[in-house]
């Protein structure tokens, strides 16, 4: 067995570029699904706040499935159910331009918007009813109440677990392997396979993706300070 | 679709509820269900024991307890896994099967998200308790063993519940080391069917999704029950007894 050496990897122009190429899908997969998933979750907020039952039952529903079932099942059916009933066109112009990358992306996105909805729903609930009686009171109109009274307090109330559901969304970012796409821990087992330094290659994904979880949750803690020290003022 | 649906389960329910067994390894829900349930019945000691030690005075205790939490919640599972998979065999000296494998990685995985629950169950608790249990002649562990604990894992059950209900799907991802649970069952399933994908996955989200569903519901029902109790009517709150006695209505928890 060689000895422990995890330069051996990262001083590897080839090895090093194929981290590093693994490093950005695993960056657009998880900042490409996060976007998606925030501006799906505030129209599934959206929705649930219309008047009328059956708007709020379809979110309902569309929650309770996407918590219900696993990430990977779901990924699953995208990838290998969905894409089958497409046109066959789309299925092989899609072949050619990126389709794991490109169904990851959707199926974690719809997955968390379902989390994001439920967190940003709990936030506005915990914002008292006496803000928006005020604010309607001083003249504001129904979006001008959302916009500058309830939201941004229903936002500082849902951080922490908007943060957390962040977190896992990044790290379900790997889920990808599984479908296909070149994402970092993909790109970890090529390594692996190329150059036998398996504990090596695990020890830098590790470390890469500690440190993002770890500025994530940094990031939250320091909005969640900021909105508290605003909230005080 | 839906004949389509049925005439997999007509042909593959033995597959899909216990695998290859008895004629090959465990597979299937039988599978799913015991890796979770062992995934989190090996972590629960282990997640308490964590928890007590990231709210110990000690902080020889405190630190790698923290280190730990911190790695499981930054790390994805599956990279744990992976882990596990090269570690556990240069652990103990020899091949085990990819069932060990998750196991073990669930445990620890597992064990770290469960801690998070009851130390928050432990920290929810009024200080009252620790201060009234010290004041009798308890030590520290003693008032966590005999005042603290029974109460906070009392009143955690239904998260504990939530945690079981994510270990469940947590176990899909056996199906990347080519553990042979539900996940794997259904892609065996699709492999050799070739040309009905989206009924096979169809068919497996419907599954997952009446196991979960059900759990999760259950793990509702305790924390209403729970949050009764907490209110102090005795299980159903009785409103005819409350406006009788002229009670302040419970609050909602």
């Amino acid at each position: 067995m060689q000895g422990f050496d995890v330069s051996a990897i990262l001083l590897n122009p080839q090895l090093a570029g194929m981290l590093v190429d693994g490093f950005w899908v695993t960056l657009i997969i998880a900042v490409g699904s996060w976007i998606l998933a925030m501006s799906l979750g505030i129209l599934l907020l959206v929705i649930r706040l219309m008047p009328g039952r059956i708007a709020e039952r379809a979110v309902r529903v569309y929650v309770s499935y996407h918590s219900n079932v696993p990430t990977l099942v779901q990924l699953m059916i995208w990838y290998f159910g969905i894409f089958s009933l497409l046109p066959s066109a789309f299925q092989n112009w899609l072949s050619e331009h990126y389709a794991e990358a490109t169904f990851a992306i959707i199926g974690l996105g719809l997955c968390q918007a379902a989390y994001f909805s439920e967190d940003l729903r709990s936030g506005l609930r915990s914002v008292v009813a006496g803000q928006e009686e005020a604010a309607r009171a001083l003249g504001h109109s129904y979006i001008g109440t959302m916009r500058y009274v309830l939201l941004p307090q229903a936002f500082s109330n849902a951080l922490p677990a908007l943060v957390n559901h962040t977190v896992s969304l990044f790290k379900n970012s790997t889920l990808a392997l599984a479908i296909g796409a070149a994402e970092l821990t993909h790109a970890v087992k090529e390594v692996e396979n190329q150059s036998f330094r398996t504990f090596e290659a695990f020890l830098i994904a590790t470390v890469v993706y500690l440190a993002c979880s770890l500025i994530l949750m940094g990031i939250g803690a320091w909005l969640g300070q900021r909105a508290k020290a605003v909230g005080a003022r | 679709m839906l004949s389509e649906v049925y005439h997999i389960i007509q042909d593959d329910w033995p597959l899909l509820l216990i695998g290859q067994y008895p004629n090959g390894p465990l597979g299937g829900i039988a599978a799913t269900l015991l890796l979770s349930v062992l995934g989190i019945s090996l972590a629960f000691p282990l997640g308490v024991l964590v928890a007590l030690a990231r709210i110990s005075p000690w902080l020889l205790l405190r630190a790698p307890a923290t280190a730990l939490v911190y790695t499981m919640r930054g790390v994805p599972l599956l990279v744990i896994i992976f882990w596990g998979y090269f570690l556990v065999p240069l652990l103990i000296g020899r091949v085990v099967p990819g069932f060990v494998t998750m196991v073990c990685a669930l445990v620890i995985y597992e064990a770290a998200f469960l801690s998070e629950i009851v130390r928050a169950g432990i920290q929810a608790l009024p200080s009252g308790q620790t201060d009234a249990a010290r004041a009798l002649g308890h030590s520290h562990l003693g008032a966590m063993r005999y005042v603290v604990l029974p109460q906070a894992l009392y009143n955690m059950m239904p998260s504990i519940l939530s945690q079981f209900v994510s270990t469940i799907k947590d176990t899909t991802l056996g199906y990347v080391i080519n553990v042979p649970e539900l996940t794997f069952a259904a892609n065996q399933i699709n492999n050799r069917l070739l040309t009905k994908p989206f009924e096979v996955f169809f068919l497996l989200a419907v599954i997952y999704y009446v196991v979960c569903w059900s759990l999760t519901q259950l793990a509702n029902w305790l924390e209403r029950r729970i949050a009764a109790k907490r209110a102090g009517s005795g299980g159903a709150y009785r409103k005819d007894l409350a406006v009788q006695d002229g009670q302040p209505l419970p609050a909602e928890l």
